[in-house]
């Protein structure tokens, strides 16, 4: 390589304008051009349930559903709002216990639990995360990862809610395809709604939280209460996942706060593209079928994903997402110097 | 100038701050009238960020009182400050680094304040936030039609940067912008064609402390100085008074003679 | 007397395991989230060395610690090095290298009660008339030797000023000379051999598990942000805060609360002073 006579190129293709996010399109094919992954998307992910063969397959479905709608979550945080919350088991349990309590205790059917989990479990959550919002980086870091283990630790102390053995015999979605659609649906919802917020004024604000908080308070607004709300969606959201899956597997337990709910979203995240909202759900459509495939290996699968997390990192850190997204917005081509 | 001589839009009284075991301020007193130009100028660790930062409540007085047109806002939360009307700009510039220039501007006009009376000039009634941060950075001197205002903050130069902080502060539709070395890092030409901007501001009836090393261009503007010292009120006076000042000439310019500093600084 | 003796231990015991966390990051600012991966490593090292090569014991500890030294510097060398000053994948990358280590050993079969590495010195005394046996009274004077020692390398050796040196101003030590890359991978292989102290220190009293990797991982973390993350000494205080703490719910409330009050010792001083007893971060972030 000791002199290049050529080097690679990257021209965008024409269709955007200026800045970011703002496209001028002028014919349905450019339309198309915008619509197709979108539309692919959605397609891809009603239609697998169908695409499945068997009971077990679908419920794999589930599983990645719900794990990336905690991933989305997870993104929505640390890449929009600053704040790196290492404990998505600490939202998934959360939400399993509420959902579960409501439902074995009380008798609520789960299309109450259900709602009712992400909005208390959010507005639970949310409180408990009040005083470390002032922290940041490594700190806040910490601290989450520390909440679902103190979640558990105290369950076990105090022998509440069943104490180690959880509490059983929770009703279960009507039938297995409710079930499915029922968690593909929410997660597109989510998908879209996020990347719309993002985009609004206060999504605005969320950023401008990351980027400089001090800056933010001396334009006049209440940071604590932004960084607040943006705990609430994504708590909310981690709750709602959890519900469903304490009524996917029709028991709650300590196990809802294992570190797997925390770790597996975040290497879905970092695989699939961090900051990118959609990355996380590619991540998780890769990393959990994976992982189901080595479950005879037992715990290998864990070294597995982890060695894929570490090599992400170092090689691929932008993502899955943001390396198709580069493939498919630009024209590479080789030019001579 | 001082036409509205019977309160101050800002106070400060026997303001001082203590690090530690450093003093950063010592009984401060200050008064600023509506329409003010107020210079605040001293050698480096003087104290001169330290009195923004303690007026805009950044960081907590050790003793003393501020009053906003005769409102006690001492120990008030920054952005319950900023909602009153008093903004700032940092002298290091933090800008929203991955937002683009006119996104930067979105934040401010979103702040409870701007709802409130509109932001800047009004404007925000009007209509989109976008257009009106667009329409600022055009009046500050962003060109509209470039690629300018659409560009990333962390590719603009520094020139830019500066100019974004003020518009921050104007997009609140303040009463008081306190300019933390707005100047300090500009070129000449630059500088030069920021003063008529300030004197624009002062023209929409917007009160103005600045702190500078720029002695040339703040006197210009400024019809008021106060010389800091180690934490402490030296002189206060007309630009004219303080340049005659034997007591400024050996803290602040040492034995040098004040022209030749008003030269080169 | 028995709260004494035996929280004096506990405290000891939790020092050894947080001061080499607290060791790495101090020095290269690196959240080394493997640590419990690598306290366990050396546990298994030695047991390997002293079973299956039939080395004598000391032997075989200093070959651990060596092993460990250098397992800490590839993993600074090969990974830590490429995402520092990224807080975020600092934290995760460590965090999966460690968890790699752990769950990869529990797949290689080690687990159950068969790993258990002998102690230093058979029977016990009575202090105050409490039974204690010889080997937890080593372990308190090593650990006490050892906070002696890493003082004594910090403020008079040229390595160890190095060291404080590029813990106060990375960029500053760069200026002077020192190549803050070459002392980070030191500091943490200084780490991993902390790391593998405390195991061989610690382990004996009990079995070889792998769960107790994730466990000391957390108490190191609890020591760590209580004494206020970076500083070693504030590490070395916390512990005893702790330590005494947990012995006391242990005997007052029950032993189900130890891990709750090692929690609630972290978000409680994360929440009041994030910058713990003895740091001084907070103060210089707040600064606009």
């Amino acid at each position: 390589m000791s002199s290049q006579t050529r080097r690679k190129e990257r021209i965008d293709r024409g269709i955007k304008v200026r800045s970011e996010g703002l496209y001028a399109l002028m014919s349905w094919r450019e339309m198309a051009y915008l619509i197709l992954p979108r539309f692919m998307l959605i397609a891809g992910l009603l239609c697998l349930p169908f695409l499945m063969p068997g009971m077990y397959w679908q419920r794999v479905i589930s599983i990645v559903c719900i794990y990336a709608i905690v991933a989305i979550s997870f993104d929505f945080l640390a890449h929009y709002v600053g704040l790196v919350c290492l404990g998505g088991a600490f939202f998934i349990g959360t939400g399993g216990y509420i959902a579960g309590i409501f439902n074995a205790y009380f008798g609520m059917p789960p299309v109450l639990t259900i709602p009712l989990a992400a909005i208390a479990g959010g507005a639970f959550c949310t409180l408990l995360l009040l005083p470390c919002l002032p922290l940041r980086g490594v700190y806040f870091a910490i601290v989450t990862l520390m909440y679902p283990l103190f979640m558990a630790r105290i369950i076990e102390a105090f022998d509440i809610f069943g104490g180690t053995d959880g509490i059983l015999g929770i009703d279960s979605f009507p039938s297995a395809f409710v079930e499915q659609y029922f968690v593909v649906g929410i997660l597109l919802v989510f998908v879209f709604g996020l990347r719309r917020l993002v985009t609004t004024d206060m999504g605005l604000i969320f950023t401008a939280v990351m980027d400089n908080d001090q800056a933010v308070r001396a334009s006049g607004i209440n940071i604590t209460y932004y960084k607040a709300m943006a705990v609430f969606i994504a708590s909310a959201m981690g709750c709602l996942a959890g519900a469903c899956l304490t009524h996917i597997y029709m028991w709650s337990g300590i196990s809802q706060f294992a570190l797997d709910f925390s770790i597996l979203p975040i290497a879905a995240t970092v695989i699939g593209g961090a900051g990118t909202l959609v990355g996380p759900v590619i991540g998780c459509l890769i990393l959990v079928p994976v992982s189901e495939l080595l479950r005879d290996f037992g715990t290998l699968r864990i070294v597995f994903y982890a060695t894929i997390l570490v090599a992400f990192i170092l090689f691929r850190s932008d993502g899955i997402m943001a390396f198709a997204k580069r493939k498919y917005e630009q024209i590479e081509r080789w030019t001579q110097i | 100038m001082n036409t509205n001589q019977d309160q101050p839009i800002l106070r400060m009284e026997n303001v001082s701050k203590v690090f530690g075991g450093v003093t950063a301020l010592r009984e401060v007193n200050l008064d600023v009238f509506q329409g003010d130009v107020l210079g605040i100028i001293g050698p480096n660790g003087s104290g001169k960020t330290t009195i923004v930062n303690s007026i805009t409540g950044f960081i907590s007085l050790t003793s003393g009182r501020i009053y906003f047109k005769g409102k006690n806002i001492t120990g008030k939360k920054p952005h319950k400050i900023a909602d009153m009307g008093v903004t700032r700009t940092f002298q290091i510039m933090r800008p929203y680094y991955s937002l683009p220039a006119y996104k930067n501007l979105v934040i401010p006009l979103f702040s409870p304040r701007a709802k409130r009376t509109g932001g800047w000039r009004g404007g925000g009634r009007l209509g989109d936030r976008k257009t009106i941060a667009i329409d600022i950075l055009e009046e500050i001197g962003f060109e509209r039609d470039s690629y300018i205002p659409f560009k990333t903050t962390s590719t603009l130069p520094t020139g830019y940067l500066k100019r974004l902080e003020l518009a921050r502060c104007l997009a609140l539709q303040p009463e008081v912008i306190i300019c933390d070395e707005i100047f300090s890092g500009l070129s000449m030409s630059e500088i030069a064609s920021m003063v008529p901007l300030i004197e624009r501001i002062q023209d929409d009836g917007i009160t103005i402390v600045m702190i500078e090393h720029r002695l040339r261009e703040l006197f210009q503007v400024a019809n008021r100085v106060m010389v800091l010292n180690f934490g402490e009120k030296l002189v206060e006076g007309t630009p004219d008074e303080v340049m005659a000042n034997e007591q400024v000439k050996e803290a602040y310019f040492g034995s040098e003679k004040i022209e030749e500093v008003m030269t080169y600084a | 007397m028995e709260i004494l003796v035996y929280g004096t231990i506990n405290s000891v015991s939790l020092a050894l395991m947080g001061l080499g966390f607290a060791m790495v990051y101090g020095i290269s600012r690196v959240p080394n989230f493997a640590h419990g991966a690598l306290y366990i490593i050396c546990g298994f090292v030695t047991w390997t060395i002293l079973q299956k090569l039939g080395l004598p014991y000391v032997v075989a500890i200093f070959l651990s610690l060596a092993v460990n030294g250098i397992l800490g510097i590839l993993m600074y060398r090969f990974i830590l090095i490429r995402v520092r000053g990224m807080n975020i994948s600092e934290i995760i990358s460590s965090y999966a290298i460690g968890l790699a280590i752990l769950e990869g050993l529990r797949y290689g079969g080690f687990r159950g009660m068969t790993y258990t590495l002998p102690v230093f010195m058979e029977g016990m005394v009575f202090i105050g008339g409490v039974p204690v046996d010889y080997h937890r009274i080593i372990m308190v004077i090593v650990g006490i030797l050892l906070v002696g020692g890493l003082w004594l390398f910090t403020h008079y050796t040229r390595l160890g000023l190095a060291l404080q040196g590029m813990a106060q101003d990375e960029r500053a030590a760069l200026m002077l000379g020192i190549d803050s890359d070459f002392m980070a991978m030191l500091a943490m292989g200084f780490g991993a051999v902390l790391a593998g102290v405390a195991a061989t220190m610690i382990l004996p009293l009990g079995n070889i598990v792998v769960e107790s990797g994730y466990h000391v991982l957390i108490m190191s973390i609890a020591v760590c942000i209580v004494g206020g993350l970076g500083s070693w000494i504030g590490a070395f205080f916390a512990a005893f805060i702790i330590g005494f703490a947990q012995i006391l719910t242990v005997v007052f409330i029950g032993s189900h609360f130890q891990m709750v009050v090692a929690l609630l010792a972290i978000i409680l001083t994360l929440i009041l002073k994030p910058s713990g007893l003895f740091g001084q971060q907070k103060e210089l972030e707040d600064r606009v």
